[in-house]
């Protein structure tokens, strides 16, 4: 019989072995590219119809401040500017208040005279007859008056309707808005771009699609609005309502402001509540704490707690906070608690895997110079182990930040038109806006959806970013 | 109980590693066993700075030390030998209390440091690592600046209040560890990017900054080439004028370089204690003379 040399029967198996190598590489390959197309997928999908909602239409109308129509005293206006002018933007906010007005009308006494004279009675009486009028004034009067002007042909009631519908609600606040701050304009025509409705608008956007989108749109509508967009009455504007105001149920006037608020308070209630809690429970276990069958039996309840659904933090966090300690419902605070609860197990399984990745020589070290305990932690275990437990706090807020099982309990999922501006104010968060716009009947919800979607993405790869650059800055070697 | 079996967890797998025994088994267990509770050679000497007596450390079941007594005298070098896992290290690292770092480490017996009972249940360890001060097998130089690591036993014993006393400091202690020339225009640089024999020497100047009076060595040159050693030795020498200094050492001609007196260790015992120059000439003990002669460790 041959006897077939070592090296010959090498040399068969390794062309076999190169191929099992090529196609254990392949395999590598073939995942990664997969994950690729699918996040290139989820990219241009949500970029493609979120894009949309970052430019808004507006229409241009000849608006008459006529005083008569608005009902507004115009001498009243052009006092109250002459006066805000003295006392400073202050004014609004202080008219509210019945107790500042003694102080106030001592600070304006040199209006006195004046509204004595013109108005027959005292300057705080005046500017409080100014606010009412403003109030009362018939803003879409005038909107109504100018779309009928430029469509006179239009007569019966329910074509006029239509014609009406087709500029926002919002207009007439914008409107306020600019008489509030120039009393100049009262008596005046001025040509203005007002916002439009959103079935206008998703209109005008779909019209170079090879299917322009109708919706509720009627025919007389669609006529009105090629008129305008003939005369270059309909101009595109960046959409700033979506990064300046709360929700609304008018697609036009609902922004992500309110939010992106909402998040931002609760993951601040969040870290300040999570971190330093977690840590300090990771220092005590991996520095103090002896092993024994009770510190086993906690490990093991962090790490359940840690695969714990959220939603029963989320029923957790409304029998404590809200039943039992009476606690606001809706608002941040209590939200950021629960999410804090759901965080916690997180942070301090990646702060005690930070800790022990820090070489027991440096323990020693600092021990053996007869450093304290504390010392050796302070100065030494916890500047090595920064950059990890920031880039688990981190990791564990990102996860916060997309949570909405937990909120739904304490009343965070709802309508809230408001911007909240502290901790104890109604609130909702971003995924859940997302959910209720996702949910909205409105074709023009749609890519405010996907445009919400961009924003909290944002968010993520700004924290992501954030702890990455963390890391990299408190990194040391050793 | 075998020759081979380890009674230092922490060289465990050093010593099963450590299969060249060449003397014959038997011979050895005999000798072991014969010579239980008894050192031979001078264990005692007048007005020691250490005093131990009968020594027996456990981690967790298992015996580490058994029974060690023995006197370090002032300003002396005490050499400790002994194949791995004897329990040199173990014994040193009782010294300054640095055992109770190991939750399952519990010592038994009598260590008087200056006639002061270091394990008395009231005395606390922060000055007494203050007095005792150790350097470690692997140069652990803290991961800040060259100026911060000497600093920082004087700073956090408040040895000093103004600047310009721990600059002093610093430069005092960098000059004794022969380190001053090599590092003083870059004080500010991380004391881990120096080279090894340079970070030993940089964890010895930390270590005198405190001026301790004892200073405990553990294997100091074993993570070092022969000219970083060489460099450690010499300084050893020179520190040997003001410091107490029990240096654990696996390099037998090392011992016999800078030692005095010479503790040799074999499975947790303490074989045989002499000047320097009659154990490794002529020990008293059949075991000593074994492994200084390298028929095993």
């Amino acid at each position: 019989m041959n006897k077939i040399s070592t090296t010959e029967q090498v040399q068969r198996s390794l062309k076999k072995r190169y191929r099992a190598e090529k196609r254990f590489r392949m395999y590598g390959v073939t995942s990664i590219v997969i994950g690729l197309l699918a996040l290139l997928l989820l990219f241009t999908e949500i970029i493609s119809k979120g894009v949309g909602a970052f430019k808004q239409h507006y229409v241009s109308l000849e608006i008459n401040f006529d005083a008569d129509d608005l009902g507004l005293d115009a001498d009243l206006f052009t006092f109250f500017d002459a006066v805000r002018e003295d006392y400073g933007n202050k004014l609004h906010s202080e008219l509210k208040i019945a107790d500042q007005h003694a102080t106030m009308a001592e600070a304006l006494s040199e209006f006195e005279a004046q509204a004595q004279r013109d108005f027959g009675m005292t300057v705080i009486d005046a500017l409080q007859a100014r606010e009412q009028q403003l109030a009362d004034a018939n803003f879409t009067g005038i909107i109504r008056n100018s779309l009928r002007e430029r469509f006179p042909s239009v007569k019966s009631r329910r074509d006029r309707r239509a014609l009406y519908s087709l500029v926002s609600v919002g207009a007439s606040f914008d409107l306020r808005d600019r008489v509030n701050a120039d009393a100049s304009l009262i008596g005046t025509t001025q040509k203005l771009w007002l916002l439009a409705d959103d079935d206008l608008d998703t209109y005008v956007k779909s019209l170079n699609d090879s299917e322009p989108f109708i919706g509720r749109l009627k025919e007389n509508q669609v006529e009105f609005i090629s008129s305008w967009l003939e005369k270059n009455e309909i101009d595109a504007r960046f959409n700033t309502i979506f990064f300046t105001s709360g929700d609304s149920s008018e697609p036009e006037q609902a922004g992500i402001l309110g939010a992106v608020m909402g998040t931002f308070f609760t993951l601040l209630v969040t870290l300040i509540l999570s971190f330093p809690v977690g840590v300090a429970a990771a220092i005590y276990l991996e520095e103090y704490a002896t092993k024994n069958k009770f510190t086993d039996f906690i490990e093991v309840n962090i790490n359940n707690l840690a695969a714990v659904p959220s939603v029963i933090f989320g029923l957790l966090g409304l029998a404590i906070f809200l039943n039992f300690f009476g606690m606001t419902r809706s608002v941040p605070l209590v939200g950021g608690m629960v999410l804090t609860l759901m965080t916690l197990p997180t942070i301090i399984i990646s702060s005690r895997a930070a800790i022990t990745s820090v070489p027991p020589s440096i323990r020693e070290a600092a021990l053996g110079m007869g450093a304290s305990r504390m010392q050796t932690i302070l100065h030494h275990v916890l500047p090595l182990a920064m950059p990890g437990m920031l880039t688990g706090a981190i990791i564990g807020m990102a996860r916060a930040l997309g949570e909405t099982a937990p909120l739904l309990m304490i009343g965070m999922v709802a309508f809230i038109a408001e911007v909240p501006s502290s901790w104890n104010d109604a609130a909702t968060v971003l995924p859940v806006q997302i959910y209720l716009w996702a949910d909205s009947p409105e074709r023009a919800f749609v890519e405010r959806t996907s445009a919400a979607i961009m924003v909290l993405l944002a968010f993520l790869i700004m924290m992501n970013g954030l702890a990455i650059y963390l890391r990299k800055r408190l990194e040391r070697r050793w | 109980m075998t020759i081979l079996e380890a009674t230092n967890p922490v060289d465990t797998a050093e010593t099963a590693a450590k299969d060249t025994i060449k003397m014959k088994e038997a011979d050895l267990n005999e000798a072991a066993t014969e010579s239980d509770h008894k050192t031979v050679g001078d264990c005692f000497v007048e007005n020691p700075k250490f005093s131990v007596r009968d020594a027996n450390v456990y981690y967790g079941d298992k015996q580490a030390v058994f029974d060690v007594s023995l006197d370090i005298g002032e300003n002396e070098v005490i050499a400790m030998i002994g194949p791995s896992g004897c329990g040199k290290s173990t014994f040193l690292r009782c010294l300054n209390r640095m055992n109770d770092t190991i939750d399952i480490c519990r010592v038994e017996g009598k260590i008087e440091l200056d006639g002061m009972d270091i394990y008395d249940s009231r005395l606390d360890v922060v000055p007494l690592r203050a007095r005792v001060g150790m350097v470690f097998q692997k140069p652990n130089p803290f991961p800040k600046s060259i100026y911060d690591n000497v600093a920082y036993g004087p700073k956090i014993h408040g040895l000093v209040s103004r600047r310009v006393d721990l600059d002093e400091i610093v430069e005092t202690s960098l000059r004794r560890a022969g380190l001053w020339d090599e590092v003083k225009d870059r004080l500010n640089q991380p004391g881990t990017g120096l080279s090894g024999g340079q970070q030993q020497r940089l964890c010895i100047a930390r270590t005198i900054a405190v001026s301790p009076e004892v200073i405990l060595m553990d294997e100091p040159c074993s993570a070092l080439d022969p000219i970083a050693t060489a460099r450690i030795e010499e300084l050893i020498a020179e520190l040997s004028e003001n410091f107490t200094i029990c240096i654990v050492t696996h390099s037998m001609q090392q011992a016999a370089r800078v030692s005095k007196r010479t503790a040799y260790f074999h499975m947790g015992k303490l074989m045989e204690v002499n000047e320097t120059q009659k154990v490794f000439t002529n020990p008293d003990h059949e075991l000593t003379e074994a492994y200084i002669t390298g028929r095993f460790g």
